[in-house]
């Protein structure tokens, strides 16, 4: 026999927790959390470094006791969970296949679904770094869990490539330990991850970035002898004789997350080809009716903060489509990312289904300084932020007063990174 | 050192900040800041910076080899080497309760380290 849920959703970190715990709040009796891992939590848990909560919390937290609030909270109100427990299927009518050691292969059947699969590292092969293929190299993540859960310590000397979070923080765990950082490498000119880990990880610690460079050739037989770093020109191209060689025993690569989509894709949902992620609409309803999306799935966040509360109205969503309050008759107003914008989130608006307020999330495309991030509908600004310096590295949020978009007849909503008075 | 060039990181601004201490009064001057708190953050860097450190201890009777600790206030930086070596030594063994102290008084700072996460008694093989 089948098992039937309200809601059930997929992934249980940040983004799971909080969709799950809200879809209850709100009044949803049949909440089901599914996670592949052995407890709850994602990769929170190996993210031992402070500083979640601090927007959602006004304190600073660890990656452990960030989940912990929301474990604790999820278990008072008595939401079942299955961890070890994979979906290997997800259809459109909402039927999930999944499997684990005690159930075996099971079906539900949900009214709704969130999914909150998170993301994944890109590795070594993404890149097409030449070179042997000696031990020695791990993701960034991979070498976090296995130094901070597993007590496995991965080497003595170490490179960074790509200055991402999980590679600052990794820069300075390694150093902790007892390692050497030799040398934290990106490819751009500057670094995708947020300020106060560079200060934090690397000038703590004296630890050198070099920008617009990056790794030519990896040596060794076994393992890691080596690399190869060089200097890249404007068009990211290694420059002739600006090589040099750097002896270490590990390479960590912090390159860059992908949305994990493939249940997404099996389900027939549409993806954004720039985020990697479900197209959303501001309920974070995928293609699919009733199955929303949120947190790094969607698209990759900074902090855990923002994706607490993306999670939240994805739950609120799933909660009003199993009480059938999601109004499907209203016009959509399309959302577009204009000149210096990589994308925003939600992709389309039913003013009929906002709340108060609505949060676009947006990332722009380079280092932008002494400029203004503007919000048009059709040809009416609706926001203009001034902002003294815009990184591709952190999102933007901008919030929007529902009044302003209700009983008009405007189609679209653009973002854009306009100069001061422009 | 008198003089030092630092990012101030109160805010996502990102501030440049140049600090520079006056050779006689001894008081500093912060420039490049945009508010008073990038002042206080410039100064508090050149007198006695400090940081949350983080690490794990060596977890026993659980699934996990190790356990997530923290100090429970900002610990000074220069003692960051010497608190690692410290915590280092220690074992625990499972369950444990987020908060427990673990290390009190480190170094007779009125830091204390404490378990930055819960986590039950379980063998290797057991499934949480």
């Amino acid at each position: 026999m089948q098992a039937e849920y309200d809601v059930v959703v997929i992934g249980a970190g940040p983004a799971g927790l909080a969709a799950a715990i809200e879809a209850k709040k709100n009044g949803v009796e049949r909440v089901l959390l599914v996670d592949r891992d052995r407890e709850l939590g994602g990769i929170l848990q190996q993210c031992i470094h402070n500083g979640f909560g601090l927007h959602l919390f006004k304190e600073e937290l660890t990656g452990p006791e960030y989940a912990e609030k929301f474990i604790d909270e999820l278990n008072d109100l008595k939401i079942e969970y299955k961890l070890d427990t994979m979906v290997i299927d997800l259809t459109k009518e909402k039927v999930i296949t999944m499997i684990n050691p005690k159930d075996g292969l099971i079906t539900v059947k949900a009214k709704a679904i969130v999914l909150a699969m998170g993301c994944r590292e890109r590795t070594r092969g993404a890149l097409n770094i030449p070179g042997t293929r000696p031990s020695g190299l791990f993701t960034a993540g991979t070498a976090q869990r296995f130094v901070n859960m597993e007590g496995y310590m991965v080497g003595k000397r170490v490179v960074i490539l790509g200055s991402g979070d999980i590679g600052l923080i990794m820069a300075r765990r390694m150093t902790l330990e007892g390692a050497k950082v030799l040398a934290v490498v990106e490819l751009l000119p500057y670094s995708s991850g947020l300020t106060r880990n560079i200060v934090q990880c690397l000038d703590d610690y004296d630890i050198p970035l070099y920008l617009n460079h990056t790794i030519a050739q990896i040596q060794g037989k076994h393992r890691l002898e080596g690399v190869y770093i060089t200097k890249v020109d404007d068009d990211r191209r290694p420059v002739e004789g600006a090589e040099f060689y750097v002896e270490c025993d590990t390479l960590l690569l912090s390159v860059g997350l992908i949305p994990e989509n493939e249940l997404s894709k099996v389900a027939g949902i549409k993806l954004d080809i720039t985020t990697n992620g479900p197209i959303v609409n501001e309920s974070m309803e995928t293609s699919a009716e009733g199955i929303f999306a949120c947190g790094n799935v969607v698209h990759v966040h900074d902090l855990a903060d923002y994706v607490t509360i993306e999670a939240r109205r994805a739950g609120r969503s799933a909660a009003k489509y199993v009480k059938e309050m999601l109004n499907y008759n209203g016009k959509n107003i399309i959302v577009k990312a204009g000149r210096g914008i990589r994308y925003v989130v939600p992709h389309f608006i039913n003013v009929d289904n906002l709340e108060d307020s609505l949060e676009l999330y947006t990332r722009v495309d380079n280092v932008y300084k002494q400029t203004n991030l503007i919000v048009t509908l059709d040809d009416e600004i609706l926001v203009r932020i001034n902002k003294k310096r815009l990184v591709p590295g952190e999102i933007e949020h901008i919030k929007l007063n529902a009044g302003k978009l209700k009983g008009k007849e405007a189609s679209r909503i653009m973002v854009e990174v306009r100069k001061e008075g422009a | 050192m008198d003089n030092r060039k630092m990012i101030c990181i109160v805010c996502p601004l990102g501030c440049q900040i140049e600090v520079v201490k006056d050779k006689n009064t001894r008081d500093f001057t912060v420039t490049g800041n945009q508010c008073k708190k990038g002042k206080d953050y410039g100064i508090k860097e050149m007198t006695n910076p400090t940081r949350i450190l983080t690490t794990t201890v060596k977890l026993r009777s659980s699934y996990l080899r190790r356990l997530p600790v923290r100090t429970d206030i900002p610990i000074s930086k220069a003692l960051i080497l010497d608190c690692m070596r410290e915590i280092n030594r220690i074992e625990v063994c499972a369950p444990v309760k987020a908060g427990t102290v673990l290390v009190r008084n480190i170094f007779n700072t009125g830091v204390n380290v404490i378990a930055s996460r819960s986590i039950s008694r379980l063998s290797r093989t057991d499934r949480a």
